[in-house]
Order: structure tokens, then C-alpha cells, then sequence
């Protein structure tokens, strides 16, 4: 690990002000189980690291307008004790549980989780964010059965984030801030499939700190994930559905489909979710609607499977919110 | 109180920027030469000096003389190195030992001056084979216990989820969790 200065700033403004225009000036550090591997790697070499966990203002959870704001240092595990969250949001409950490591739940923070590198080897190896040798991508014909199934390149990785799926059909915004001002960004703006290795997967500028999480109120939204896992414990998704629906009586009003770890943002299944509108919740209907969630997906040489596991993950998180047996 | 702390976070954000632009305000920053750092571990305060970049293992190991804490992956997956940092199992060497002063530190080396029950139990349960998963597991067991007391044999199965062991002893490892749990219960009920 290079050496770099350290700063543990107590407030947001004293944060900010330590922050530069790029991203080898300065990192955060909140749970620190993705930035110190990254350093390690010299994957990351800033020249300072400024710790946000003595910021009070960046933990908690409470109430707000009907909904939840969720401070970015918050645990995983502070977000599974919270009763507000498990009485209303199931699926944030199902999807941080699939963080299956004890002390990654411990560490591991909310704003970590959405802000995390992707686990994708080829730029965990260091041939870059998007994997190119002479101008071409080595990970079509390369190894690459982790991979994305949507989206069309260059960026072929899949996003990393366990909590982005359920935030994003959920409706959450997220607020960043910088020394000059703040900024809303809804969940699936924050995310963005890169185009050349310069740029990177989320929004959020080298001089911003992404502060707080804002969940609307889910009275009466049944949500629920579904993730499929190789492992028990210690492990990445394969692939993950986070569906939220708002129900008219019996029959779904309008439908979010959003699948995570398929592609190099969450993707949102858009004709699914209008094929669903009107619909009860059964079996085959549910099963239509995975159908329907994966009809796009360009599945690379090695990763066909997950074509169907994503498939498979959208009918089960379907039926799990519908309070049918999965 | 979180709740209401963040809330007066959120108005008092928009106020500081303003003063902010005026002028900046001195946090204090150290490093990246090394610097004077307090740590609290088993009850008792530790002085040392580090560079910001050593992790809290290293410093454990190569200058407070606490290996217990074993250095295995080295990436925050195998376990080895697990400590109980303010009552809670973490990984030692995924964060820093600049960051982790003001917290109450829990190594192995405490645990077994307590003689807590769970290694008792590991032994008869021959609960590891080549030993260099057994602190962290012994560690991660205890901090497990701490939370779910008198447990059976699944919850273990999850609550160890963040330990590996190359050597496949999670039959044993597992049942001398159960085992010291009945224990803790039954010294807490006698």
C-alpha cells in the first residue's frame, strides 16, 4: 500500500474542504472493506484518505415525510436491527442479509456499499475498469462468466452494489455533497455504465460526499429480493431481482423490476414492469414476467446461465412480494 | 437521539457551506510520516507510532506483540485475523489502526485471559486441524456468543459465515459453539 496523509474530520464541512478535484487527491474511508483491499492492490493510491466515521451527522436512521433517511456510515447491520426498516422495506432486509460475512455487516457501510469498485478480475487484476488490451475488450472472449448479460459494452463488469436494486424500486434519492453545494440524485441516475477507463460508474465527483440515503414511505408498496448465490456464506450474487409493487386491490397498479449484479449498472426491467401493470400475482404470471425481464439480455461466452438465474430471481421475488410461496 | 442528530446535520449543512466558502476551515491531518497513536485493547491503553497506512493487524503483530490475530488473506474474506472492535466482530486487517483509536478492542489474547468457555470447547471437540484459521474462529465464536447466547447448531452455521477454514473442522468448530453456549447459559442460570 502507498503511503498517504489521514484526516478525521467531525463534520461534513470540515470533510468536504479536504476533498479535491480528482480522485488520486483524496478517498473516503467509512467501513473501509473495499477502499483498503483497493489500496492494497494499488488500485487506489490517494494521497490522503479522509475517514468519515467520526461524523455524527453522517449516521442514523429516522423518520422523514413518511419515509426513512438513511445516514451513509450506517451498518449493514444497524440497517438490519432498525425496526422502521424491517417493518416497512423487506427487500433492503433481504438484500443486506445477502451480505452473508458477520464482520462485513459489522464494517461495511450503506454509502460504501453504493459507492464500491466492481469485483470484476480483469480490473481487480489491473488491466483497467472496462478490461482493454490494443483498443478491444479481452473480456467477451475472455473469462468471463461473472459477468454483465445486459447492456452492450464497452463497460462489461456488473455492478457490485447489494443495495442498490431494492433503493432504486424503491424510489430512493440519494444526496451528495460537495464544499460548494448539495445535490438530489434519484437511485438509478447514480449509476452509469462507463464509456472510456477515465470515467467511472457512479456520479458522484472526487470532491463529493454521498451523505444520506432518502427512502420514500412503502405503505402498502409490497417489495421483497431475491438473490441467487453460489455459496451460503462469503459470496457475490450472481444475480439479484428487487421488485416493488403498489397494489390497486388485488391487481398490481404499477410495478418496479430492478435486477442487480447482471450488468455494469442495476438494470431496470422496464417491460416487464408494463407487461406486469393489471396483473394478479400468480405463479405463471410471475413466471411471464422473468420472461419478460430477461428478454434483452446478450449473455457473453461463458455466462448463459445467469440469463436464467436472473430469470428465475424476478419470479420468486415477484411471488415472495405477492405472499406467495417462492 | 441518531435520529434527531442527523436531522440537525442536514440543516446545519446548508448554514456551514456558507461559512465554508468564507473560509475553509483547519481540519487536522497526520501523516503520512508516522505518527503517535493511542489504541485501547483488552482493557488496557497502547502506544505506539504508525503510518497511516498500516493496518490495525499489522501494528497488533509487528509492534504490539498481540499475534493471535493471524495475517492469512490479507483482503477482509478469510477471517484469521478476526477482532471484536466496540462488541462487534470485524476483520483487523481491512482497516486501519489510525482509524480504530477511542474504540474498545478485543484480541484473543483477552479472550483466553478470561478463560472464557469456548475454548474449552474447541478443544473437546477437536475443533481445528491445521490451526491458522483458530483465533479468528475462536474470536468470531465468542463474538457471536456475546449476541446469541445458547444457540443451535444453524444460527452457529450463519453466525460464522465470515470465517473460512481450508481444512474443512466446521462439524467441530461449529458444535463447540453450541457447546460453550449451553455452558455460558447454564453458568449464567446456576
Amino acid at each position: 500500500m502507498q503511503n498517504f496523509e489521514y484526516a478525521n474530520p467531525k463534520t461534513i464541512q470540515e470533510a468536504t474542504a479536504l476533498l479535491g478535484a480528482s480522485w488520486s487527491d483524496a478517498n473516503l474511508l467509512a467501513g473501509g472493506t473495499d477502499l483498503i483491499s483497493l489500496m492494497k492492490e494499488e488500485l487506489a493510491t490517494p494521497k490522503r484518505v479522509v475517514s468519515l466515521k467520526g461524523i455524527k451527522d453522517l449516521g442514523g436512521i429516522h423518520k422523514s415525510g413518511g419515509g426513512l433517511r438513511i445516514g451513509a456510515t450506517v451498518t449493514f447491520d444497524e440497517l438490519l436491527e432498525n425496526a422502521a426498516v424491517r417493518a416497512e422495506y423487506p427487500s433492503l432486509v433481504e438484500a443486506a442479509h445477502g451480505v452473508s460475512s458477520p464482520q462485513i455487516r459489522n464494517m461495511g457501510t450503506v454509502g460504501g456499499d453504493l459507492c464500491q469498485r466492481p469485483r470484476c478480475w480483469y480490473f481487480r487484476g489491473g488491466e483497467g475498469l472496462l478490461g482493454m488490451k490494443n483498443g478491444k475488450s479481452l473480456i467477451p472472449g475472455g473469462e468471463n462468466r461473472y459477468h454483465a448479460i445486459f447492456g452492450n459494452g464497452p463497460a462489461y463488469f456488473v455492478s457490485a452494489s447489494s443495495l442498490a436494486p431494492a433503493l432504486i424500486a424503491l424510489g430512493a434519492k440519494f444526496k451528495l455533497v460537495s464544499a460548494s453545494g448539495n445535490r438530489e440524485v434519484a437511485a438509478d441516475k447514480f449509476f452509469v455504465a462507463p464509456q472510456n477507463e477515465t470515467t467511472r460508474e457512479i456520479v458522484l465527483a472526487p470532491n463529493e460526499i454521498l451523505t444520506e440515503i432518502l427512502i420514500p414511505s412503502a405503505k402498502g408498496v409490497k417489495n421483497a429480493t431475491y438473490e441467487v448465490r453460489h455459496k451460503e456464506a462469503l459470496d457475490w450474487p450472481l444475480a439479484t431481482a428487487s421488485v416493488a409493487l403498489t397494489m390497486k386491490g388485488n391487481s398490481v397498479a404499477n410495478a418496479r423490476i430492478v435486477l442487480g449484479h447482471v450488468g455494469p449498472v442495476p438494470y431496470s426491467a422496464s417491460a416487464a414492469e408494463k407487461w406486469l401493470a393489471g396483473k394478479t400475482i400468480t405463479e405463471s404470471v410471475a413466471d411471464e414476467a422473468g420472461k419478460a425481464a430477461v428478454a434483452d439480455a446478450k449473455p457473453l461466452s461463458q455466462n448463459e446461465y445467469k440469463v436464467q438465474l436472473a430469470r428465475v430471481a424476478v419470479k420468486r421475488a415477484l411471488l415472495e412480494a405477492g405472499g406467495k410461496k417462492a | 437521539m441518531r435520529g434527531v442528530g442527523l436531522s440537525g446535520g442536514v440543516l446545519s449543512t446548508g448554514l456551514l457551506e456558507q461559512e465554508a466558502q468564507a473560509a475553509p476551515p483547519a481540519a487536522p491531518v497526520s501523516g503520512p510520516a508516522a505518527v503517535p497513536i493511542t489504541l485501547r485493547i483488552n482493557g488496557k491503553s497502547v502506544n505506539t507510532s504508525v503510518e497511516p497506512r498500516e493496518t490495525l493487524l499489522d501494528t497488533m503483530r509487528n509492534s504490539l506483540d498481540l499475534t493471535a490475530a493471524k495475517r492469512v488473506c490479507d483482503r477482509g474474506t478469510c477471517g484469521a485475523c478476526t477482532i471484536i472492535v466496540s462488541g462487534k466482530v470485524m476483520y483487523s486487517c481491512t482497516m486501519l489502526a489510525i482509524d480504530s483509536q477511542g474504540k474498545e478492542i478485543e484480541t484473543l489474547e483477552g479472550i483466553s485471559a478470561k478463560n472464557h468457555p469456548i475454548i474449552a470447547a474447541f478443544v473437546a471437540n477437536d475443533a481445528q486441524q491445521c490451526g491458522y484459521c483458530t483465533p479468528g474462529f475462536v474470536v468470531a465464536s465468542k463474538g457471536f456468543l456475546d449476541k446469541h447466547p445458547n444457540p443451535t447448531y444453524e444460527e452457529v452455521k450463519k453466525g460464522l459465515g465470515g470465517n473460512l477454514c481450508r481444512c474443512g473442522t466446521y462439524m467441530g468448530i461449529r458444535q463447540a459453539v453450541v457447546d460453550a453456549g449451553k455452558q455460558l447459559k447454564g453458568g449464567r442460570n446456576a
